[in-house]
């Protein structure tokens, strides 16, 4: 039962975050400021993992094919397809669970804590839209960072392929011509816009309706990473299915 | 004035506050005693509307909380001022910034207005050279300032403060008392204290509401506290030998 009364709770957050908006010039400095803190704060992690891991993919795909009928050029296509489909936009979302969203978290529940929040109440301020609001429209900027993910994991891809022996350059550009569509890259996207929506709202919701002290923050920033992630997997499953199936 | 007539207050089964009746004046320190567990910060909490409560009314000068709508609450709730206990200052901001948080969120002041203002107000409070330090940079006994200077930057009509020289030392914890009272006195605002700091009760306990269990058990002034012979209010007040020693020299001088 208490799962449903959260659930019944985060909506009521989400509605609540859309009413008594916050004067715009405060809430266009807060907004960038999350930006900041949320995206660009962000970017080195994903640059970092994402070219890693396309090189990763690329190594284990290639060590895979050792059949001689299967052409060079499928490692290239299968590092592609992978990091534009599932990596960039599913895996990067869960490590930024684990960022952004204890962040969140934590910096919400430490007002909590400390009767910041109270204080905005007190002041007639609607504390959800002051707080969660900015992050969620920050985070609609969080496809960009994807983006730049998709094209280092693919570069980083070529790499391990061309330094590593594994493949030729050529036969790396063509596999990852190879078949190309479109729509994945939207598929991809839209995933990324409805992550970016649940790692603005999830971490959010357990900040701000926490209770307790300073133990209960770091408590209540796992708990926040775990459901952010089985909303993430859960939701991808539901879009892949409808989008793709 | 605010006006509380019959607070009732729950949490599940638990009564908190069973039937509060009193009033605030303009322009005195009112102070809201007890033990911890009386109801003190519920009640007080309540009285800012951060809690719904079951049964009763709560009015600000005439204008009663619960019919208000929900911008008429938030007009109200413009004119109040809070200290909240651990200060709750923004830790992002720097002092100035905290100040001017309610200019910016409830008026068209430009900055360098607002900037005026939160100069004027922090020199009120004492506080002439820690505009740019980080909350977390200023010691308790600042951090107490700096969150007076912002609950009275907007002028409100009614000032709250929950435990405001909690954790202070007994000379800072004085400039604290005094500070409240001089505002309470030169701006004519009605101020709630809640506190179980029998020093404050003493100094600047112009009206005083005690509550034990939920109820009012008492109320009166810091004067008629040291008459009265209620043991309830003895029992808490002059539980130290101190202020027993205190109570009987008052009354000797008085007699």
């Amino acid at each position: 039962m208490s799962y449903l009364h959260n659930i019944g709770v985060y909506f009521l957050m989400i509605a609540e975050m859309f009413r008594k908006p916050t004067k715009w010039s405060v809430m266009r400095t807060l907004i960038f400021k999350d930006i900041n803190d949320l995206i660009i704060g962000s970017l080195g992690i994903i640059a970092f993992i994402s070219f890693f891991v396309g090189g990763v993919i690329t190594i284990q795909t290639a060590l895979n094919i050792d059949n001689p009928l299967i052409p060079k050029y499928l490692v290239g296509f299968a590092t592609r397809q992978s990091i534009i489909l599932e990596f960039a936009p599913t895996f990067t979302s869960i490590i930024m669970a684990g960022k952004v969203g204890s962040f969140i978290t934590s910096s919400i529940g430490t007002m909590r804590v400390t009767e910041q929040i109270d204080a905005l109440e007190v002041m007639g301020i609607n504390s959800l839209n002051y707080l969660v609001f900015p992050k969620t429209i920050a985070l609609m900027l969080y496809p960009f960072a994807i983006a730049i993910g998709m094209f280092l994991g693919i570069l980083g891809g070529m790499a391990a392929c061309v330094f590593g022996g594994y493949s030729t350059l050529a036969d790396y550009i063509l596999g990852i011509q190879t078949d190309f569509d479109n729509f994945h890259v939207i598929y991809s996207f839209i995933k990324t816009f409805v992550f970016a929506f649940v790692l603005a709202t999830i971490p959010s919701f357990h900040g701000y309706y926490m209770k307790g002290g300073a133990l209960e923050v770091g408590k209540a920033s796992t708990t926040a990473f775990v459901w952010t992630s089985v909303a993430i997997i859960l939701i991808n499953y539901i879009l892949t299915d409808m989008m793709l199936g | 004035m605010i006006e509380v007539k019959n607070l009732h207050k729950s949490f599940g089964d638990a009564h908190i506050l069973k039937g509060i009746s009193t009033s605030f004046s303009k322009g005195k320190t009112n102070l809201i005693i007890g033990q911890s567990g009386s109801g003190k910060t519920v009640f007080l909490k309540c009285l800012l509307g951060l809690f719904d409560y079951e049964e009763g009314s709560i009015s600000y000068d005439g204008k009663i909380f619960s019919k208000l709508t929900e911008d008429q609450k938030r007009n109200l709730r413009a004119e109040i001022g809070m200290v909240f206990q651990g200060s709750a200052l923004f830790d992002s901001m720097t002092i100035a910034e905290n100040v001017m948080f309610p200019l910016q969120m409830f008026t068209k002041m430009n900055k360098s207005e607002m900037e005026d203002r939160a100069n004027f107000v922090l020199k009120r409070v004492n506080l002439h050279d820690a505009h740019k330090k980080m909350p977390s940079e200023a010691s308790g006994g600042m951090q107490k300032r700096v969150a007076i200077a912002r609950a009275i930057v907007n002028n409100p009509k009614y000032l709250f403060c929950d435990e405001p020289n909690s954790g202070l030392d007994p000379k800072t914890a004085i400039v604290i008392d005094n500070l409240i009272q001089e505002i309470t006195d030169e701006y004519q605002i009605t101020t709630v204290i809640n506190s179980h700091d029998m020093n404050s009760v003493m100094e600047i306990g112009e009206k005083i509401v005690f509550l034990k269990d939920g109820h009012k058990a008492w109320e009166g002034s810091k004067e008629t506290i040291f008459k009265t012979d209620n043991a309830v209010v003895t029992d808490f007040v002059y539980s130290s030998n101190l202020f027993k020693k205190v109570r009987k020299m008052y009354i000797e001088e008085n007699s």
